[in-house]
């Protein structure tokens, strides 16, 4: 006889666990950034290729969990979440990480100079650009109580001010993005053009570590609103 | 007249063994779904979800029951038809039986969304039509049982969204859930034992000459559910904070409280399903017993033996101990989202919806009902996925067991008047 009973049946694999579990992959990708930084401005070639294989390790394994909870998630699901708010949430995590790799192929491929008087700010601007992921991972590690209590109550209004100070943490790293520029460009001279124009994408691609990791607390903020 | 004479005991025995088989189906795969959740959530362990069924179960049919027994029995068809000839009643019984118990048979192998109560139903109209005519069945009475099939899940949905609010409001959204739990967990159990045992003895004990007032309903059943609470009560005080627990899941103490609760569920729910699905499984059984004793006398009023809702006791508990306990291991792994708050609610929206429906004499299906609660928890924005194509699967299940019962039930029924006259 079957085990599989119209009662069993009707439960679907919950999407929250493997969202989580990937946000902790992109979380543990991001946090290898300042490590290929701070070898790149020790000069250490060797580490930083060492960083890059691990960032481009932890990409995949959280691609192969996105594809396995987009695999998962057929239109007949009822979840206490939008299914499109649900897949907006994993495709921001997955910038994350696909930033991260960005930056990283980009120092490999590429030998950056880096300018002494930008170390401290660069290392500065991308530490506080990687709190703002793992605070997005922190937020999404609540999904479970929120589901718990229905998106309603104390746990809710802990969650919005979590996103709050997520919010904060951008807003600092926006700061620090403006500041490291004009840095850049006031050493324009001395540098090769090529190095000022890359240098200027980078500090953008930085940035958007943080971006995307506040647009994933400002959708969730959208669900707690309905 | 002389066929019931002569055959009488034999009827009896076919009766007695297809009936056994029918509730063995009912144990192994129905049983094993109402009690899935509360083995699933660690409430109870298998061996004790069986003792619990052996007794619950038949308490069910015994005290709730009489009203969906005697709807298989009379209401579906209408026996003036048939005043001359009484055999044909038992070999439509016979036959229904054992249409419902093969069709159970099959789809369960195939681990097709059917329902116990369907089959019988269908079976008994499939011979009716078959056996007498289509003016013998009773339309009305059909027309409201189908439409009991769509009222109880939704109801049992609804009861168990409000169920699942409350917690919310009083326990799970408050500054201290852990407390609240431990102090409003007392109530939900009285509630429990309250809702069934009013349901039970409202104006419906009569058929154990035991007749109560309403006031006396009302003050048996707040006396019953305080009992309950108190060992209930007794229970949640035991419970201590799990603080590493908690830090991986906020709520993980909470539920732990909610633990021993369903354990009070899961007696509701067998409860709930012995006054229903069993009771509708015995149902031509007692109808072939009563015929017999009677010597064919259809307008007689027969009492329902109690030996007769012992055997569907006794059939359910080998079905449950020898297979279904391993339809309920892997139900507890399936069903991993239903945590004791949410199991709790469902199990009791569905234990007081089956239990109500089984008063009015409407045989509903419990499977179906406890779909629906846990659907009514989802809505409360409680479970991570549901998936919704189930409710298709129903509908056809609704679809396609009438039809084949009755197809089934015609087949066996000109068998077995081959073979006896």
């Amino acid at each position: 006889m079957a085990t599989n009973t119209t009662f069993t049946n009707l439960f679907g694999r919950s999407p929250f666990k493997p969202l989580q579990e990937h946000m902790l992959v992109v979380k543990e990708c991001a946090r290898e950034v300042p490590k290929i930084f701070q070898a790149l401005c020790d000069g250490d070639t060797k580490r930083v290729k060492e960083v890059q294989a691990k960032i481009f390790e932890l990409e995949s394994k959280a691609d192969i969990i996105k594809n396995d909870l987009r695999a998962h998630l057929p239109k007949s699901l009822f979840m206490p979440v939008d299914r499109r708010d649900l897949l907006e949430v994993l495709n921001l995590q997955d910038s994350v990480a696909d930033t991260a790799q960005d930056i990283a192929g980009l120092l490999v491929e590429r030998s950056m100079e880096v300018h002494d008087s930008m170390k401290q700010p660069l290392m500065n601007m991308v530490s506080r650009c990687v709190d703002a992921c793992v605070h997005s991972a922190r937020i999404i590690g609540r999904l479970d109580e929120l589901v718990e209590t229905g998106f309603r109550g104390p746990e809710s209004e802990a969650v919005l001010a979590m996103v709050e100070e997520l919010n904060m943490i951008e807003s600092d790293t926006d700061q620090m993005g403006v500041e490291l520029s004009r840095n850049l460009f006031a050493h324009e001279d001395s540098m090769k053009p090529i190095s000022v124009v890359l240098w200027y994408d980078l500090i953008k691609m930085i940035g958007s570590l943080a971006d995307d990791a506040e647009k994933i607390g400002n959708r969730l903020r959208l669900l707690l609103a309905r | 007249m002389e066929i019931i004479q002569e055959f009488g005991t034999i009827f009896i025995v076919i009766a007695i063994i297809f009936g056994l088989y029918m509730t063995w189906g009912i144990g192994a795969n129905d049983v094993a779904n109402v009690m899935g959740t509360s083995v699933g959530s660690g409430a109870i362990t298998v061996k004790t979800a069986i003792i619990i069924a052996a007794i619950f179960e038949f308490l069910g049919a015994a005290l709730a029951g009489g009203n969906v027994t005697k709807t298989i029995r009379k209401d579906i068809i209408d026996p003036t038809l048939i005043a001359d000839n009484p055999e044909v009643l038992i070999f439509g019984m016979l036959a229904a039986l054992l249409a419902a118990g093969v069709w159970l048979m099959i789809a369960s192998t195939r681990g097709w969304p059917v329902s116990t109560t369907h089959s019988i139903v269908g079976a008994v109209v499939g011979f009716a039509i078959a056996g007498i005519g289509l003016e013998a069945v009773a339309w009305a009475k059909i027309g409201q049982i189908v439409a009991s099939w769509v009222i109880s899940p939704v109801l049992g949905g609804a009861v168990a969204f409000v169920l699942m609010m409350s917690i919310r409001k009083l326990i799970l959204n408050t500054s201290n859930p852990f407390a609240m739990a431990k102090k409003w967990g007392p109530v939900y159990v009285f509630l429990v034992g309250f809702i069934i045992s009013l349901v039970t003895m409202f104006k419906g004990l009569k058929h154990l000459n035991f007749e109560l007032s309403v006031a006396m309903s009302f003050a048996l059943a707040v006396a019953f559910g305080f009992l309950i609470a108190l060992i209930g009560w007794w229970m949640i005080q035991r419970v201590q904070v799990d603080a590493d627990a908690d830090k991986e899941f906020h709520f993980a103490s909470v539920e732990k409280v909610f633990v021993p609760m369903m354990i009070f569920t899961a007696c509701a729910m067998a409860f709930a399903h012995g006054s229903n699905d069993v009771a509708n499984g015995v149902g031509p059984l007692a109808a072939v017993y009563g015929l017999v004793k009677s010597g064919g006398e259809l307008t007689q009023k027969s009492e329902m033996p109690i030996w007769i809702l012992m055997i569907g006791g006794f059939g359910i508990v080998v079905g449950l101990s020898t297979y279904g306990y391993k339809v309920m291991r892997t139900i507890g792994t399936k069903i991993t989202e239903l945590t004791p708050t949410r199991g709790f609610c469902a199990t009791m929206a569905a234990a007081a919806t089956v239990v109500l429906a089984s008063r009015t004499g409407m045989p509903v299906s419990t499977t179906h009902i406890a779909v629906g609660a846990v659907i009514g928890v989802g809505f409360a924005r409680g479970i991570g996925a549901l998936d919704l194509r189930v409710i298709g699967g129903i509908v056809m299940s609704w679809i396609i067991t009438l039809p084949i019962g009755g197809v089934l039930a015609a087949i066996f029924y000109f068998m077995l008047r081959g073979i006896f006259t």
